[in-house]
């Protein structure tokens, strides 16, 4: 019975192992991030400080050339707002688990609430095996675990990550194969590739517009181009079927 | 812009994220989110993310680049395979760079 014991000690040390694996992908992303904030010019501790009030990886590295431009307020806030919706997905989806818990809680672990986290901690919340009261400590542990490691690495790549990597290495790439990572295993079907095709041409055809707003152009379009090709697909077999 | 404004900036940044976290989380019993709203969120990652992938590949240093000699493409290519099969964003990431520092040496 040693895995359905549980106290809240024992859950938070569980979500922080199981976060461990990601953690060792996340090292080299904060250090890489350290040395693109000095190359671009951004104000060390002003870089670093996005690890803390942001805490969103890959919003934080967007905005780097994007500050080093000097791009107006307003881009960087709908840049971030864009780049980061998908966490609305992740709040919808853990809000019922997370009822009944207090507004302190609630504020810690939304603010902990990443991509990296989010993963381990839906999985853990739909093992029926496991009761559910002590919970949301997992969650904390995964999160916690994940914010120190970006904590500490950010600060180590603003700090000494010039001289651990050094330049012309083509490091800001990994943050586009990490993304290939995600995306690849979600192209489950047609609406999804369409929506991801089509999105990466537009922001390639636009990609001269200013402040990366070719971003946003991908994204509506993509998401309008999976939306439709959805609906037709059960349009069509809503019509086989009568 | 002054660091004042760039640390007002990111102060907003990090309402704007945290706002997205927090909503459903604090509020589901009172806010609805539209089916429509909820289909259209389930594409926003695969679009936004592509978006950011496609001009670094294709893009790089701002020219299209469909060659041979385009190493972010064809570590890319590479790079969807692994991540195809084993589903592992580390793997990905590793062979990717190495792909990409194996061509850069090949073409000096």
């Amino acid at each position: 019975m040693e895995e359905n014991e549980t106290s809240p000690r024992q859950q938070f040390w569980l979500g922080s192992k199981h976060t461990l694996p990601i953690v060792t992908g996340v090292i080299p992303f904060g250090l890489i991030f350290g040395v693109l904030a000095i190359e671009e010019g951004v104000p060390a501790l002003l870089a670093w400080s996005t690890s803390s009030l942001v805490f969103a990886g890959s919003a934080q590295f967007l905005a780097l050339p994007l500050f080093g431009e000097g791009a107006p307020f307003i881009i960087l806030v709908l840049t971030t707002f864009i780049i980061n919706l998908r966490h609305l997905l992740y709040s919808a989806s853990l809000a019922s688990y997370a009822e009944g818990l207090s507004v302190r809680w609630k504020v810690l672990l939304s603010y902990l609430l990443t991509d990296e986290a989010y993963a381990p901690t839906i999985v853990h919340y739909q093992n029926e095996a496991v009761p559910q009261t002590y919970k949301h400590w997992y969650w904390l542990g995964s999160g916690l675990t994940l914010w120190t490691t970006w904590q500490l690495t950010t600060g180590l790549g603003v700090l000494v990550g010039g001289q651990l990597l050094p330049d012309g290495l083509g490091l800001e790439f990994t943050l586009s194969l990490t993304f290939i990572g995600i995306v690849m295993p979600q192209l489950i079907n047609r609406p999804a590739i369409a929506s991801a095709v089509s999105a990466g041409l537009v922001a390639v055809v636009a990609y001269s517009l200013p402040y990366r707003l070719n971003l946003m152009l991908a994204a509506v379009v993509g998401i309008a181009v999976g939306l439709w090709l959805e609906k037709r697909q059960t349009d069509l077999m809503e019509g086989a079927n009568e | 812009m002054s660091n004042a404004m760039l640390l007002f900036t990111i102060i907003c940044m990090g309402l704007v994220t945290f706002a997205l976290r927090y909503s459903l989380i604090a509020y589901s019993d009172r806010i609805t989110i539209p089916p429509l709203v909820r289909d259209g969120l389930k594409y926003v990652p695969t679009a936004v993310l592509s978006a950011i992938i496609f001009p670094d590949v294709f893009w790089p240093g701002g020219t299209l680049n469909l060659s041979l000699a385009n190493g972010y493409l064809i570590s890319a290519i590479v790079a969807a395979i692994v991540a195809w099969t084993s589903k592992n964003v580390f793997y990905t990431m590793l062979v990717g760079l190495l792909v990409l520092w194996g061509v850069q040496y090949l073409l000096g």
